[in-house]
């Protein structure tokens, strides 16, 4: 058991820190949330930082040379983006449906013309991907997609709506899930296409959420005739397609994730040395200290559970039950330390961005109500026990599930 | 970097799984519960005969010099089984202070007997007054010139009835730093001026006392490691310690959950398992999230206490001592109530894992010490 990085990891790793910091855009502040005036520019500022990362040879490390990656191992993924999600964690998110789940599954089930048209081009920050999965009536209950896809003379005829699209306004391609057999069993009816956002027909209207942003949006489409090309797999295999993509994404969070809430632990102190309770500095207060112990464990809990679903991974395993809670983990402990971070703060944690005596300029505020998300986006809390109930505690579906499955 | 188990570190997870299921099944561990002595002879004879007590000593002390981790998981299967008796305080208290701190001849005197399950030893450091800080010794050893003297109460000292030796943690010098105050020493036993008291405990599996020394005399020859920096030697030792206490909790968790789990697939209420509705369900899948999390954490504090420098291993060792035995007390609790009535029974055995839990948490820093600990490295 080892968990500590070879020799030459760690001199990549340091390498990387020192490119970086010549690479920040300019006035980019380590340390605290940075945020952009609005999503032109914080796409933009994406697609510069990923063409920069691409160009220095730090962009998919562990994906193959011919599709523009390194021909590395996962291990250097890791260090990159723990290191990026240490440093400029925001100048990654509009990427995080591209890198997280785009990306990875048209590398394993995409065709050879989809991986070399594709690969390349997101890793070099010309395409910002979405996810067009959910649904007014298929949100948890993914499966109920049903935006209809016919064939016709080698293209897809698209219609339906999608919802709580994330990135849909500034991306470039959707990964879409739709019905191409309604008379199927319900997860059997379904395909997976790779959709172009510029096609005619698509209608992409934001939703602002809590936080004041709006970072997803109602998807329509009409008519829109993706070519037949775009399909990824076969007819019929979208759901296990999609449930790959879900994988993914959750498979590398928590070493990711890890690197970010460090930065939010040092902000931390950084706060408690600050700001006082009763004219002394919070630091000093046992309650507090109790609070950042606590999050500094839950730090590490991500950090060695990640290793851990990591080490399997690296060795050519599956992610095995402990890559199962790692969404679980990271979505929860990022709402605690949020909410630590927030009450340190006593009456200044209402005083939003802009506000005169505001907290470093209302970052907590913002990240506060948008760790409320994490619980619900890639598949809720439930969602996720369902899963480890039945699949790895082998627990029984109830029975309306069981009968509803043997209806179909 | 690599946390997986290696295939020899899985056969060891093995070997002691078979060992204990079939030399201490529940039924020894409730008779033992309820024994005075808390072990027999023969299960001990059987423990060192599979070279556990002899893992983590030197060579040339008829030891294995083995890495902590598998030490770790040893104890994981041991917290698994409940296994009763004095492996904690021998192991992971007596001899490890004696590896630490100990000369040659005291080396010589104690750690071959250990191996061979010979000698059993304990450590005597809680106080009256301490509370939850293992670190607060208050008892005095006075020099007379020839001898040291040692008076005072010792509270909370594991399975001395067995015991043929004991390290006493006892102040020589008055500075308040406990780092330059604190010394070692190793008592052999019986002594007639040291008397012990058996506590009646919630927790049977390992059984505590209350030491009386009256006047007990010792030579030099008796102090362990430096005089006055007995604390700095004791703490790697208590740090590991600690670590192994989290191995135990993770696997009496782990065991829990189990149970509670099994417990939830064939219990039928309202026509369905009570594991088909999902508030018995994600209770269970909390379980699987919180024993998983405490695993990984365990793991990187045992690895750190042989390879990480002695920040991050102290660090560790006090993030996995809060985390991994709330989550022993938490999960064992969550089990009862998936278990119901029946779970509240003396005749199931749960019970006896919530009071291993609840031992494994309060026992050399409760979680809000610990939680000082770090607190204390990160920010000062």
């Amino acid at each position: 058991m080892d968990f500590r990085l070879t020799p030459a990891q760690e001199e990549f790793g340091k390498g990387f820190t020192a490119w970086l910091e010549k690479n920040l855009p300019e006035n980019w502040d380590t340390s605290r949330h940075n945020t952009f005036d609005s999503w032109e520019k914080e796409a933009e500022a994406h697609r510069r930082f990923n063409k920069r990362l691409f160009d220095a040879g730090y962009a998919g490390m562990h994906y193959p040379k011919e599709y523009g990656g390194q021909g590395k191992t996962l291990m250097e993924e890791v260090i990159v983006l723990e290191t990026l999600a240490s440093t400029c964690f925001e100048l990654k998110i509009a990427g995080i449906i591209t890198f997280g789940m785009a990306v990875p599954t048209i590398f394993v089930c995409g065709t050879e013309e989809q991986k070399r048209e594709f690969i390349s081009k997101a890793l070099d920050g010309s395409h910002i991907w979405c996810q067009g999965f959910s649904e007014p009536n298929a949100g948890s209950d993914v499966v109920n997609v049903s935006t209809r896809a016919v064939k016709e003379n080698g293209h897809y005829i698209v219609n339906g709506q999608k919802i709580w699209t994330s990135f849909a306004h500034i991306a470039d391609y959707c990964i879409l899930l739709v019905r191409t057999d309604p008379k199927a069993p319900k997860h059997k009816g379904l395909s997976y296409l790779l959709m172009d956002m510029k096609l005619p027909g698509i209608d992409v209207r934001p939703i602002t959420q809590i936080t004041g942003a709006s970072e997803f949006n109602e998807v329509f489409m009409e008519d829109v005739r993706v070519p037949a090309e775009m399909l990824v797999g076969r007819e019929g295999d979208g759901w296990r397609i999609a449930i790959t993509t879900l994988m993914f994404e959750r498979a590398v969070g928590d070493a990711v994730m890890g690197g970010l809430f460090v930065r939010n632990i040092r902000n931390m102190i950084h706060m408690a040395r600050h700001m006082k309770r009763s004219g002394r500095p919070i630091i000093q207060d046992p309650v507090f200290r109790q609070q950042l112990a606590q999050a500094y464990i839950d730090v590490k809990i991500l950090k060695s559970h990640g290793y851990r679903a990591l080490s399997q991974l690296l060795k050519g395993g599956l992610p095995g039950p402990e890559g199962s809670i790692s969404k679980l983990l990271w979505s929860e402990s990022n709402q605690r330390i949020c909410e630590r971070a927030l009450n340190m703060q006593g009456p200044s944690s209402q005083l939003m961005r802009g506000s005169p005596w505001a907290i470093q300029d209302g970052m907590w505020q913002h990240l506060f109500l948008r760790s409320k998300g994490n619980t619900i986006e890639a598949g809720t809390s439930e969602i996720q026990r369902n899963i480890i109930g039945e699949r790895v505690l082998g627990l029984p579906k109830d029975i309306s599930r069981v009968s509803r499955q043997k209806e179909i | 970097m690599d946390v997986t188990l290696t295939r020899e570190q899985t056969e060891i997870v093995r070997q002691v799984r078979r060992f204990l299921d079939n030399e201490s099944p529940m039924k020894y561990v409730r008779a033992m519960f309820d024994d005075q002595r808390g072990f027999s002879d023969r299960l001990w004879a059987g423990i060192a005969e599979m070279g556990w007590t002899a893992m983590r000593l030197p060579e040339e002390f008829s030891g294995l010099n083995m890495p902590f981790v598998d030490l770790c998981l040893v104890l994981e299967e041991m917290g698994r089984a409940l296994l009763p008796g004095p492996f904690f305080s021998t192991v992971l208290l007596a001899a490890d202070a004696l590896v630490q701190a100990g000369t040659p001849a005291q080396k010589a005197k104690y750690l071959p007997g250990i191996a061979e399950g010979k000698i059993r030893g304990t450590l005597a450091l809680y106080e009256p007054d301490s509370g939850a800080d293992p670190g607060y010794v208050r008892m005095a050893a006075e020099f007379n010139g020839n001898e040291f003297v040692l008076s005072g109460t010792k509270l909370f000292v594991p399975d001395v009835q067995c015991a043929n030796f004991i390290v006493v943690a006892a102040r020589t010098a008055p500075a308040c730093d406990s780092t330059k105050a604190i010394s070692l020493f190793c008592v052999d036993l019986p002594d007639e001026r040291v008397s012990i008291a058996p506590l009646r405990t919630m927790d049977g599996t390992r059984k505590l006392f209350a030491v009386e020394f009256r006047d007990v005399r010792v030579g030099e020859e008796s102090v362990l490691g430096q005089l006055h920096e007995g604390w700095s030697s004791l703490r790697p030792v208590l740090q590991r310690a600690q670590v192994g206490i989290c191995a135990d909790s993770v696997g009496a968790a782990q065991k829990s959950m189990e149970m509670a789990a099994d417990y939830a697939k064939i219990r039928i209420q309202f026509d369905q398992p009570i594991g088909a509705y999902q508030a018995v369900k994600h209770r269970c899948a909390q379980m699987f999230e919180a024993v998983e999390s405490a695993r990984s954490l365990m793991y990187w504090a045992a690895w750190a206490q042989d390879e990480a420098d002695p920040q991050e291993a102290a660090l560790a060792a006090s993030s996995a001592k809060s985390y991994c035995c709330e989550v022993g007390t938490s999960v064992s609790t969550s089990a009862i109530q998936v278990l119901g009535a029946t779970g509240f029974s003396w005749e199931h055995d749960i019970h006896l894992f919530l009071k291993r839990a609840k031992a494994n948490e309060m026992v050399l820093g409760d979680p809000v010490y610990h939680r000082e600990q770090v607190a204390l490295i990160l920010a000062g």
